[in-house]
């Protein structure tokens, strides 16, 4: 084996090594993704079109795009406003911040279907949050905050923020603190500190949270079923395609969904990268080491 | 001057702080209130039940056969862990070592399972594997599972692989050791923490992953969160205590895996391998 030939071409050696990742990876997501491609575009009836036509012409299914957009933006908003001053207080390796983001982790790992039915328990007519609020009697009506708009809201924000706030903390510990001691030297606050060393070196990795975070609530299922109002104000996209695929059978139809609902996440991300260009100031892995 | 922005500092770590305190106590409270109806006998509308049982648990175990679906879910998890690190591993090695041509593509071909939600893709790939005849089995939930297994273990492996001093593997190849044996005698017994902490991972993830095993499971083939998934949904039909007990059942076993992979890796590895390709391969 000689190192020229290791360098440039696929050697055998690369070949068994990165070849069955590939393989797999070619028939098990490209290939189902072309394929699911091309579904879309031969429907049982009508020109190639027909099934982004009728989309875009049915009220039932193109409102779920407005309302997944209604859901997604807003909650993702949410989320890394939240996530970035709280990531930001917590920048300093101490046990207080291993701790808290011990106890975050939690609520990402037991999904949302966990997180849905403990939502209708705890927050439900006759859950603790409804008796606490009546016994101090902050709120003595009827809570509703489950089967509508608002729960999937909150159950997104309670899967969300923790995914939101992990990333944002390793951007923010990946930043060397030294450049924030030499801004406090010179008498910075640490707003001012926040303001013109964190944030311009941060812009990259919140563009970055924003796309991921945005994508995954983008993509709500169950919490949308199961805390929400399928038949009207949540019923998403996603829950368009799954009914498409398996109640009608329809599966070119359904391919149509999912291709709708794969572009319109696209054209956010790129959106959203393109105004990362536009705050761009330094590399993008921030000033570490 | 100084002590009105010091109050103000003050004031805004206090508030984030109770913001904080707020979010943590209420999922805390939450996940307190399924753990107690699952043991309760009445509870309506009271501080706390008037007794306490266990019968919700042996009747989630019947009537939801959770032993068959702890059964499927552990064949599951299990295989896609041992798939993911037997295929990932040598791929993130090449990926970390060698330059070929192609490699962004095939960098893009791995994060892209990624990034994009597996509802978008896992409804096509449903659609294949239905008609292949998948669809419905087993064989069709492990396959679909690693498609975003895979890519993670690659991801969380390469820095652990950029770790190892490349002389011992040339060292190796001095003495006549081809790459099958350098694997086998060198990497792997060097790269057994990252391994260890990719496995552990992957299973979190897997335990977790709703969508994809609820678009190719069948009746026989669901996994724990799936068939939690359908209790939860046809609610009304059984009693509210006996899914919060199979909820527990389902929490319990993502705790457990979760406290043992926070003593070996960070928390954020959870959530930011895909980070560091993203920004390094957007320039």
């Amino acid at each position: 084996m000689n190192a020229a030939a290791a360098r440039s071409g696929w050697g055998a050696d690369t070949l068994l090594l990165v070849g069955p990742a590939v393989l797999f990876l070619l028939l098990f997501f490209v290939y189902p993704f072309a394929y699911g491609f091309w579904l879309s575009f031969t429907p049982a009836e009508g020109t190639w079109l027909a099934n982004y036509s009728k989309f875009f012409s049915d009220e039932h299914l193109w409102r779920t795009l407005i309302i997944t957009f209604q859901l997604a933006l807003p909650v993702t908003i949410l989320n890394v406003a939240l996530a970035l001053p709280i990531a930001f207080q917590l920048r300093r390796k101490t046990r207080y911040q291993r701790w808290m983001t011990a106890i975050l982790v939690i609520p990402i790992t037991l999904g949302t279907v966990l997180i849905a039915e403990g939502m209708l328990t705890y927050l439900g007519p006759k859950g603790w949050l409804a008796q606490f609020l009546s016994l101090f009697h902050v709120y003595d009506g009827p809570i509703r905050l489950t089967h509508n708009f608002i729960g999937v809201v909150i159950s997104l924000v309670i899967s969300g923020f923790p995914f939101a706030f992990l990333l944002i903390l390793s951007y923010v510990t990946g930043i060397d603190p030294v450049l924030a001691r030499a801004a406090a030297t010179l008498g910075a606050s640490p707003f001012a500190q926040f303001r013109h060393i964190y944030l311009p070196l941060l812009a990259p990795g919140l563009a970055t949270t924003f796309c991921l975070a945005f994508v995954q609530a983008f993509s709500v299922f169950p919490s949308a079923v199961l805390v929400g109002a399928p038949s009207g104000p949540t019923r998403v996209i996603s829950l368009a395609a799954y009914e498409a695929a398996f109640e009608q059978y329809d599966y070119s139809m359904a391919s149509a969904v999912a291709m709708i609902m794969g572009f319109a996440q696209l054209i956010v991300v790129v959106a959203v990268l393109g105004l990362r260009h536009a705050f761009y100031r330094g590399p993008a892995s921030g000033a570490k080491g | 001057m100084n002590d009105r922005r010091h109050w103000i500092y003050r004031a805004w770590s206090g508030l984030l702080l109770g913001l904080m305190t707020l979010f943590v106590l209420n999922i805390g409270l939450m996940v307190a209130s399924v753990a107690t109806n699952s043991f309760a006998r009445r509870w309506l509308g009271s501080w706390l039940p008037e007794g306490y049982t266990t019968q919700w648990y042996v009747a989630a175990w019947k009537e939801f056969q959770l032993g068959d679906v702890l059964w499927v879910t552990a064949e599951v998890v299990l295989t896609v862990v041992a798939l993911s690190i037997a295929i990932g591993v040598p791929a993130a090695y090449a990926l970390a070592r060698k330059s070929f041509r192609g490699k962004q593509l095939v960098m893009l071909l791995i994060l892209l399972p990624l990034i994009i939600p597996p509802i978008t893709y896992g409804i096509p790939l449903a659609t294949v594997m239905y008609q292949a005849h998948l669809g419905g089995t087993l064989y069709g939930v492990i396959l679909a599972n690693l498609v975003p297994a895979l890519p993670f273990v690659i991801l969380v492996m390469t820095p652990f692989i950029e770790q190892i001093d490349p002389t011992l593997e040339s060292a190796a190849r001095v003495f006549g050791a081809n790459t099958l044996r350098i694997f086998w005698h060198v990497l792997i017994p060097l790269l057994m923490p990252g391994i260890l902490a990719a496995s552990l991972l992957v299973l979190v993830r897997t335990i977790a992953m709703f969508e994809l095993t609820f678009l190719t499971a069948g009746p026989d083939s669901q996994t724990l969160v799936v068939a939690l998934y359908y209790a939860v949904f046809a609610a009304g039909v059984r009693a509210p205590q006996s899914v919060d007990a199979m909820a527990i059942v389902y929490m319990a076993l993502t705790l457990v895996w979760l406290l043992i992979a926070l003593r070996f890796v960070n928390p954020t590895q959870l959530v930011s391998r895909v980070k560091d390709q993203t920004t390094a391969g957007a320039h």
